[in-house]
């Protein structure tokens, strides 16, 4: 008889135990998981693309390369200056044009048309590309990326994209 | 007066001050540290003087977009004292890293870290990392254009990871590209997160420290032995031991107050790190440059050959992690003296020679190129020859001085050009010009045929004999 109330008594403590370790578990789950999810939120909120102008044809001579800035497509109201894009906008036919990202693909860092050299260099770890924005020196492991560019009635209009990493092509 | 002492009996007996903290402050501690252990209290000072003057910053400070550097210019020049608070948060956190270093040094020379401390050490390590995360994550805050570079630099890095990379990227821009939820992120980040682990990490080691009692200095004739070292701490501290409170902590608080006048100093008379140009992410003139705690990490990755790179990047913060959290695991008893730890003394002073050499070309970064350089002044060119003179005008203008250095101007990326004349002939520039090289563009496209002469008519006169003549024939010039 006594050793029942014992037995029942380490039966009710373990029961006891595991509802409020079960129970402490849900609140957590419960508290955390709507913050979890609001910090992933940019993985799986894609922007849609959008096409920027970025000026008209004939402010862009043959042959020359410029810095042009745009809006990212996912501005926000408080992003201000935060939320622009610049690219190097060559222009190499009557409508055809490429658009370089501006960033160097050995760390991003931002790379200056060198315009009498017709090189650009990086600032950073000293990566240098061509004027067709393949690499000529230094530690960039690939071609400068390119954002999708078109001309529509007389304007230059460059698509926003992600900022190109290593491991993940634009275009 | 009485009512007063009453009041306070009354407090003490209620909240347990005299029964629990008290006989904290005073535990015994071994009387023959002195200031070898100043290092640790005035790591968690540095630490102080981090919450108190970031609480008054976050006052002030608006975390996001472009509102974020407008209100860094107004705490600079325009709040009352919000100069001298931006100092002492910069300031504090270069002593804060600096003395979390210092204070690991003497506890890995003195092999404090060995039973039964294994997990003081665990954790210090752990929360030097933390501060390492907020020196960076604070140097973002600094939200201009470095901040907005160094952001785009650490989402490329982490984009390197296989599979998860581009994700981590996205996360740690807050989108696609930097833009308005950048930056709050990091702010939630520096200001909530990370400081609550620090919170909780000093906690831990704190509470350690009085579990384990503070180390004695090593003795080259006590080794560690697990199996008795607790009984024979405690035999020799009943000996020799005195309270912490106050015989042990009067000189960590004579140190901590010479570490916090440092920092005020320092504040006061160099002021906090000038800001730099707006945070626009389409202004291609900045010139990244990480907070001098990185410039070492910075120096490595110019220096790797690339096929490395990626392995560097991913790896070596968390082999630097793992590496120095299993010390003690590797190592938890035996010789605590460094004389007897030869390895250990080399491994510091390996460790601190590679850590100054990198931080010195972190800061000098010989392999950028140099876009400020100057032309080169008629004196060095020494000649009058109009091909010559304009072969100098072009070296400068096609911006083959940005990387090589001629007599003295010009950066140090490719090699100095200034014998150029007696190590290739003719034929060899032109060749080398035209078709570039290890590390060099080709200039073929860029150069005509008169500029491709003239640059090497000019490049044939650079020999040391040259020079001589050169700077002979000025001297005969002026009366």
């Amino acid at each position: 008889m006594q050793e029942d109330t014992v037995d029942s008594d380490a039966d009710r403590r373990s029961f006891l135990t595991r509802l409020s370790v079960g129970l402490a578990g849900l609140i957590g789950a419960v508290i955390s998981l709507p913050p979890i999810g609001y910090v992933l939120s940019p993985l799986v909120r894609k922007p849609p693309r959008k096409w920027r102008d970025v000026g008209s044809l004939e402010q862009f001579p043959m042959g020359e390369t410029k810095l042009v800035q745009f809006q990212d497509a996912s501005s926000t109201a408080w992003a201000g200056d935060t939320a622009k894009t610049g690219a190097w906008l060559r222009r190499t036919g009557e409508s055809e044009f490429i658009a370089f990202s501006v960033n160097c693909r050995h760390l991003g860092c931002p790379v200056r048309w060198i315009k009498d050299a017709k090189l650009f260099m990086c600032p950073c770890h000293g990566g240098v590309y061509y004027q067709d924005g393949e690499v000529a020196a230094g530690p960039p492991p690939e071609a400068l990326a390119r954002y999708p560019v078109r001309v529509v009635d007389g304007n230059v209009e460059i698509e926003t994209s992600p900022i190109p990493l290593t491991t993940n092509d634009v275009a | 007066m009485n009512a007063i002492k009453s009041i306070l009996r009354w407090l003490d007996d209620r909240s347990g001050f005299s029964d629990v903290v008290l006989p904290m402050l005073r535990h015994v501690v071994p009387d023959n540290a002195r200031w070898w252990y100043v290092f640790g209290s005035a790591t968690l000072c540095a630490f102080m003087v981090q919450v108190i003057s970031g609480i008054a910053l976050a006052t002030t400070y608006v975390p996001g977009g472009e509102a974020a550097y407008e209100s860094l210019l107004y705490i600079t020049n325009e709040a009352p004292l919000g100069n001298l608070l931006r100092g002492m948060h910069y300031y504090g956190a270069t002593a804060m890293v600096i003395l979390a270093i210092i204070h690991m040094t003497q506890v890995f020379l003195h092999a404090a870290y060995k039973y039964p401390r294994e997990l003081n050490w665990m954790s210090g390590v752990v929360v030097l990392f933390v501060v390492l995360g907020m020196s960076f994550t604070g140097q973002l805050l600094r939200w201009d254009a470095n901040g907005v570079w160094s952001v785009t630099v650490a989402a490329e890095m982490a984009g390197r990871a296989p599979v998860v990379g581009p994700a981590i990227a996205h996360l740690i821009l807050g989108g696609e590209t930097v833009g308005g939820s950048t930056l709050t992120r990091f702010f939630a980040i520096h200001v909530f997160v990370l400081p609550g682990l620090i919170f909780a990490g000093i906690g831990l080691h704190l509470w350690l420290v009085l579990r384990h009692g503070i180390s004695e200095m090593p003795n080259p004739d006590q080794p560690v032995e697990p199996d008795t070292y607790k009984e024979d701490y405690e035999s020799r501290l009943e000996k020799t031991g005195v309270p912490f409170w106050p015989i042990a902590a009067w000189r960590d608080t004579v140190f901590s107050v010479a570490v916090m006048a440092l920092i005020v100093g320092c504040a006061l008379f160099f002021g906090p790190p000038a800001l730099g140009t707006s945070p626009n992410p389409s202004d291609i003139n900045a010139n990244p440059m990480p907070d001098w705690y990185f410039w070492w990490y910075f120096a490595i990755l110019s220096m790797l050959p690339p096929e490395l790179e990626t392995y560097v990047i991913l790896g070596l913060p968390v082999v630097g992690l793992i590496g120095l959290i299993i010390v003690p695991i590797w190592s938890n008893k035996g010789d605590r003296s460094p004389s007897k730890r030869p390895w250990a003394v080399g491994t510091v002073v390996f460790g601190f020679t590679a850590l100054v050499v990198l931080t010195i070309y972190g800061y000098k970064k010989p392999w950028s190129p140099d876009f400020g350089v100057e032309p080169l002044p008629a004196q060095l060119v020494g000649s009058s020859d109009p091909a010559i003179v304009h072969g100098a005008q072009l070296v400068h203008q096609k911006g083959c001085m940005y990387c090589h250095d001629v007599d003295g101007y010009g950066g140090h990326r490719g090699p100095e050009l200034s014998d150029i004349g007696h190590r290739l002939n003719r034929a060899g520039l032109i060749i080398r010009i035209n078709n570039g090289g290890y590390n060099m563009p080709s200039f073929a496209a860029s150069l005509t045929a008169a500029e491709l002469s003239d640059m090497v008519a000019f490049l044939q006169t650079r020999t040391n004999s040259s020079r001589q003549v050169a700077s002979d024939s000025t001297e005969a010039a002026t009366p």
